[in-house]
């Protein structure tokens, strides 16, 4: 089995218990760079796939929370070379499948081929980047796929038919639904026609759809199973870590069963 | 950065280039430019693309633009004569007057095309970033001038040293949003406006000051401000008898470095220099002299120069001219440097400020504090090639510097007792 197909086990798996699989965002090494190994145990235990942000100094897809968090990771030194040897230390340890979400240009920097064989070798499944649409992910995409490692491909409620087609083809791992045409931290929640186009985009694709962007609570995790396998939490996560709180004990309050 | 490029490639580069063959389709300047977005713009961006392809080069459109830059902006704009600055230097100084233009820069070509263009494609409101603030107002003004709401996102730290174009821009009616964000200058202003463009992307028009970001920014900006350079080739030679030798111009983002070269590109006898902000000092985070030290990378939507660390981390700037003061540079600036094209030099924060003086003294203008990068360099050109014919970019007006300028107090140039 190749890497980026254990995520669509493990979404799967959660499906076949009769949940949301829930896939939780943190950014790695936020609020500190000590507890991130810690803080990762806890969440993989809980959550089904579990997505790790790299931290850039241009977050231009990102609300207040996540560039706030992204913000205090830069100052703690934190780079994906570091993100690689913390990863390195627990990848025994942890068995949920594990993404990491980087804009593209920490990742050319690293270079390609290597970003590939360091992030097999750690665990690593699959990559979003939110700043690398279809057109220009050629390079990343073959050299990640030569490893096994996917690149996730995300659609949103503007993504013309044809388009999402041809992105849900292309995705690996999962199918990130962008579930509002805004940046990530949104507090509407999940707009009126999220049903109708959640189903649409399930049905375009062949892989498991999960739906992200404004999801803060288990109702909306709970709308957006009723139409998607999984839903992701990010910036509420993140506040909850800003806050000093439990991160897994508010994960626990979003599972719920799908409908 | 010639490295990466063959002489042949370059060559054939140099060659589509003169050609305006570029961008390519995918939007590229060789290997620069492209189109780095987050998949929710991308209709948003499709939409534009298929507008600028349709309407630029329509003849209702360009008559329209012409017009406007005849009868609102001013155009074209004098060619001067600068005799005093060229006894001293012992070359013959030639200035184009971008800050005769209405508004008091090059700023407003673009802005005004661009107004036009988000008309015509039927935008309810208008949304644009400014650094010096310049781009700002001009974006105010010619939204004011065809009738659509503007809102302007400008970084704290700008707003304070360019504090009387704050005043100007909603004075002109447009709402300015103050970005505490990031580096809370020109890049977190970018930035900013994205993440609002994300937000509502069908009914708003990004207007887009420089000649940088995703494709087709950098090829449109560069069309509508290349009237500077149309113009000054041809003044040149009426007034002054033939093309000049050398001409130069400030680069931040590259906007009007890229219209007044873009049709200089030809003429290989003409030596083409772009003067970057050498700032306090040549260490990281102490200038914005991103084509002079930066490598390659991705910033807010394109494929170009920029100035990061080891690990792909968009670097501080620093320059006291706000309209330089930006740790990327439009892909076709990357293109021309890495060809051979055009050369990219630094004049630092002194430079700049004896410069400014400079100008001031034995010419009565007051130039921008970014144009007096370019008189820098170009003094300092003067004194390897006496007796050449030099053109300088004059961008804009130096009012907006009020604030940083009185930190400064005169030094160097007294006037006729002194």
């Amino acid at each position: 089995m190749q890497a980026h197909e254990k995520i669509g086990v493990a979404i799967n798996a959660a499906r076949d218990a009769g949940r949301t699989a829930l896939v939780p965002f943190i950014t790695a090494g936020y609020p500190d760079t000590a507890t991130f190994v810690e803080t990762l145990q806890a969440i993989s235990a809980v959550g089904d796939v579990v997505e790790i942000g790299v931290p850039f100094s241009d977050p231009m897809a990102d609300g207040m929370t996540i560039q706030r968090s992204s913000h205090a990771a830069l100052q703690n030194g934190v780079s994906l070379k570091w993100i690689f040897e913390q990863l390195d230390r627990v990848k025994n340890r942890i068995e949920t499948p594990l993404v990491l979400m980087s804009y593209i240009n920490p990742l050319l920097a690293f270079g390609y081929e290597e970003l590939a064989a360091r992030a097999l070798a750690c665990g690593v499944c699959a990559f979003i980047v939110p700043d690398l649409p279809l057109e220009e992910c050629d390079d990343l995409r073959t050299a990640l796929e030569a490893k096994g490692v996917g690149l996730i491909q995300l659609v949103t409620p503007a993504t013309p038919d044809d388009r999402l087609k041809r992105l849900a083809q292309a995705s690996r791992g999962f199918l990130y639904a962008v579930t509002v045409t805004g940046i990530t931290g949104g507090s509407d929640g999940p707009s009126d026609d999220l049903p109708s186009y959640l189903d649409k985009v399930s049905a375009a694709s062949p892989l498991p759809v999960c739906a992200g962007f404004g999801i803060r609570n288990a109702a909306d995790v709970a709308s957006a199973g009723q139409h998607a396998a999984g839903a992701i939490v990010g910036s509420a996560l993140v506040e909850v870590l800003e806050r000093g709180e439990d991160p897994a004990a508010f994960l626990k309050t979003l599972i719920c069963n799908s409908g | 950065m010639k490295s990466i490029l063959a002489a042949s490639e370059a060559a054939a580069l140099l060659a589509s280039s003169i050609k305006g063959e570029l961008p390519d389709e995918r939007g590229r300047f060789g290997p620069f430019g492209g189109r780095y977005i987050p998949e929710t713009l991308v209709p948003a961006f499709e939409r534009l693309e298929a507008g600028v392809k349709r309407y630029l080069p329509d003849a209702d459109f360009q008559q329209a633009f012409r017009r406007e830059l005849r009868q609102w902006v001013g155009r074209p704009t004098a060619l001067t004569f600068a005799a005093r600055l060229s006894e001293s230097w012992g070359t013959e100084v030639w200035l184009k007057r971008e800050d005769l233009a209405h508004t008091g820069a090059h700023k407003i070509n673009n802005a005004i095309g661009q107004a036009l263009l988000a008309k015509r494609l039927g935008a309810k409101r208008v949304i644009a970033e400014t650094g010096a603030g310049q781009h700002g107002v001009a974006s105010a003004a010619a939204c004011a001038r065809v009738g659509l709401p503007c809102r302007v996102f400008m970084g704290t730290v700008d707003m304070e040293r360019q504090a009387p174009n704050v005043d100007r821009m909603r004075r002109l009616g447009a709402e300015v949003v103050s970005v505490e964000t990031g580096d809370r200058t020109l890049r977190a202003a970018i930035d900013e406006a994205m993440r609002a463009w994300v937000s509502d992307p069908n009914d708003t028009y990004y207007l887009l000051g420089s000649a940088v970001g995703p494709h087709p920014y950098p090829y449109l900006v560069r069309e509508l401000q290349s009237v500077i350079g149309e113009e000054a080739r041809q003044q040149m030679l009426d007034q002054a008898g033939g093309l000049p030798d050398v001409a130069f111009a400030c680069v931040g983002g590259g906007s009007n470095a890229i219209g007044l070269f873009y049709p200089l590109l030809g003429d290989a006898e003409i030596e083409l220099i772009g003067v970057e902000a050498g700032g306090t000092g040549s260490g990281l985070g102490q200038n914005a002299a991103t084509l002079a030290t930066g490598t390659p990378g991705v910033l807010q939507g394109c494929y170009s120069i920029i100035l990061q660390d080891d690990d792909g981390q968009v670097q501080e700037t620093h320059s006291i001219s706000a309209g330089l003061d930006y740790a990327g540079v439009g892909p076709e600036h990357a293109l021309l440097q890495a060809i051979g094209r055009v050369a990219y030099v630094t004049a630092d924060d002194e430079e700049a400020l004896a410069a400014l003086e400079e100008v001031c003294a034995l010419e009565g203008i007051l130039t921008a504090l970014e144009t007096a990068h370019a008189y820098a360099a170009a003094k300092r050109w003067s004194k390897d090639n006496p007796g050449k014919r030099i053109l300088i970019g004059n961008s804009g007006r130096g009012d907006k510097d009020m604030p940083t300028l009185s930190q400064h107090p005169v030094r160097i140039f007294r006037h006729a007792s002194a």
